[in-house]
């Protein structure tokens, strides 16, 4: 069997800013498997601005953006498979991939990289009443066929959900010619960013309505129209709110879902919370070797923390193939979320192996103004900081020094919370 | 004196600030770096965007190459721009950062490709 020093799954941001990790890390021997037949992955049909900022310190576009990953990996010659779709990974690491050169293969790895991205939540996942016609996409299919295979999707649309896919694919869409009617939000509140609100929606006058959800679908060949209703607190349609709308397409921007078949079929726990792995400070799994980044890992907001983060897990995945480090020695220490913190990442901290500062990613549960977010080792308060507007739309951190740890060497856990005062 | 909030677009952090305009005196409060300032002394007195498309190719390896304007332009000449994006047809290969329209609908802003397509 072939061996690999590290196998990265996927060749989108995540899986490419690992590989330039692990390689400036030294690891020569280094694999990426990608199921399209271009690296870049889903910045490739993201064509709108915004990227970059964090990293380059300049605003590209998604293409843009993956280029210079791509260059890095090109400069730097590590090797990458197109058109290959892993079809398993064991817990011994080993990698079964399948394409039409090789056919059905068997790898061995000495570390994986979990860089597989997420997909978006289907209209099955809905329990959406009425026909099936032809005209409803998921956003960022709509996406795909309008920037990338040059179709015109639809010219009166309907947006449901107000992820941020759906909030540039109305912009996009209205660009193009086609008129968006509504973008409907079952929540009270934008699941999106608030820029895209406003550069998406506000600058082109299209309505934002919340609390509202899509109670019928119309047409029997193709879409011609959908019934929108307000919900109430429980997210039940009120009587006497419904308002027809006539269209020709409708978008579903509903939420992301990690895509991680292949992790449960290596035998890695999953959160339930992020749909994600469970990891360490090092992003590693709970399967020595096995490490995680990107959307696979938590749904990211910005690109450029998707790649901070798969340099790390890169960086780590390097250190384990050359020294067999791992952060499974030591004192593991469990990430609590609490009181409107809905998950951490990571899930364990170990105070003992951490680097000097690790950064712990988390979302909130509700839109809360004038929160506190503090943190505790065990009960003791250690950091609050003021925010003025926290949203489930938008990813905040904490960053914690192992410095800080030197007054606790018996500590149990950490907690993440929010507090009003 | 006119007081206007806005939620500034220049990064993905989205901070509220307050313009307060006062005849030609304009002050910024609430943002978390410059490019904060100046976004929201632009968008009080000549609001621009960077408009991002895409433009048929032909006989390329994918149907549409994705563009952007080079600067940004007046908000208010967006759809003229499209206009002329929608209406342009370009042969494979074309190269990231190609000029692929010179002088986009009078603006004097360049259109350029942001990927490369190759030719099939």
């Amino acid at each position: 069997m072939t061996h690999h020093d590290i196998v990265i799954i996927g060749g989108g941001p995540a899986g490419l800013s690992a590989a330039a990790a692990a390689r400036k890390a030294g690891i020569q021997d280094i694999l990426i498997l990608e199921r399209d037949g271009v690296l870049g992955g889903i910045l490739n049909q993201c064509i709108h601005n915004g990227f970059g900022l964090h990293t380059f310190k300049e605003e590209l576009t998604g293409p843009e953006y993956a280029a210079r990953y791509i260059a890095m990996v090109d400069e730097e010659k590590i090797p990458y498979k197109l058109n290959t779709i892993v079809a398993d990974i064991s817990k011994d690491r080993e990698v079964t991939y399948i394409n039409r050169e090789e056919g059905l293969m068997t790898i061995k790895a000495g570390a994986i990289i979990l860089a597989m991205g997420c997909r978006e939540r289907p209209r099955g996942a809905l329990n959406t009443p009425g026909y099936r016609p032809a005209g409803i996409y998921s956003a960022g299919t709509a996406q795909r066929l309008m920037n990338i295979e040059g179709y015109c999707v639809g010219k009166e649309v309907v947006i449901l959900g107000s992820g941020d896919i759906g909030l540039i694919m109305a912009r996009r869409m209205t660009l193009e010619g086609a008129k968006v009617k509504v973008v409907a939000e079952l929540m009270p509140y934008s699941g999106g960013l608030k820029r895209n609100i406003v550069q998406c929606l506000d600058d082109y006058g299209i309505p934002l309505k919340l609390s509202h959800t899509i109670i019928n679908i119309e047409g029997k060949e193709r879409l011609t129209g959908i019934t929108l209703a307000e919900v109430d607190q429980n997210r039940a349609p009120i009587p006497g709110t419904e308002e027809h709308y006539t269209c020709d397409t409708l978008l579903l921007s509903v939420g992301l879902i990690p895509e991680n078949e292949l992790s449960k079929g290596a035998g890695v726990s999953m959160n339930q919370v992020t749909s994600g792995p469970n990891v360490d400070d090092r992003l590693e799994t709970e399967v020595e070797g096995i490490y995680a980044c990107g959307n696979v890992l938590h749904v990211h907001d910005l690109v450029d923390f998707v790649s901070q983060e798969a340099a790390l897990a890169g960086e780590n995945a390097a250190a384990y193939v050359k020294t067999g480090r791992t952060g499974k020695e030591g004192r593991a220490v469990p990430l609590l979320a609490q009181n409107g913190v809905r998950y951490t990442v990571p899930q364990v901290l170990n105070t003992d192996t951490m680097e000097d500062t690790v950064t712990v990613r988390f979302r909130v549960a509700d839109v809360y103004k004038d929160r506190y977010i503090a943190v505790y080792y065990d009960d003791k308060l250690i950091s609050r900081k003021k925010k003025k507007v926290l949203a489930p739309g938008e990813m905040e951190q904490v960053v914690l020094k192992k410095s800080s740890f030197g007054d606790y060497p018996d500590i149990s856990r950490i907690k993440i919370c929010t507090e009003v005062e | 004196m006119e007081a206007r909030n806005l939620i500034c677009i220049g990064c993905p952090l989205g901070c509220p600030v307050t313009v307060t305009i006062d005849g030609d005196d304009i002050s910024v409060t609430g943002n978390t770096c410059p490019r904060g300032a100046d976004y929201a002394r632009k968008e009080v007195t000549n609001p621009t965007r960077i408009v991002t498309s895409s433009i048929r190719v032909n006989g390329g390896a994918i149907a549409r190459v994705s563009v952007k304007t080079k600067d940004d332009i007046p908000k208010s000449r967006i759809f003229e721009v499209m206009e002329e994006i929608r209406g342009t047809r370009v042969d494979a290969p074309v190269s990231m950062g190609q000029v692929l329209i010179a002088d986009c609908a009078g603006t004097g802003v360049e259109i350029i490709a942001t990927k490369s397509v190759d030719r099939v």
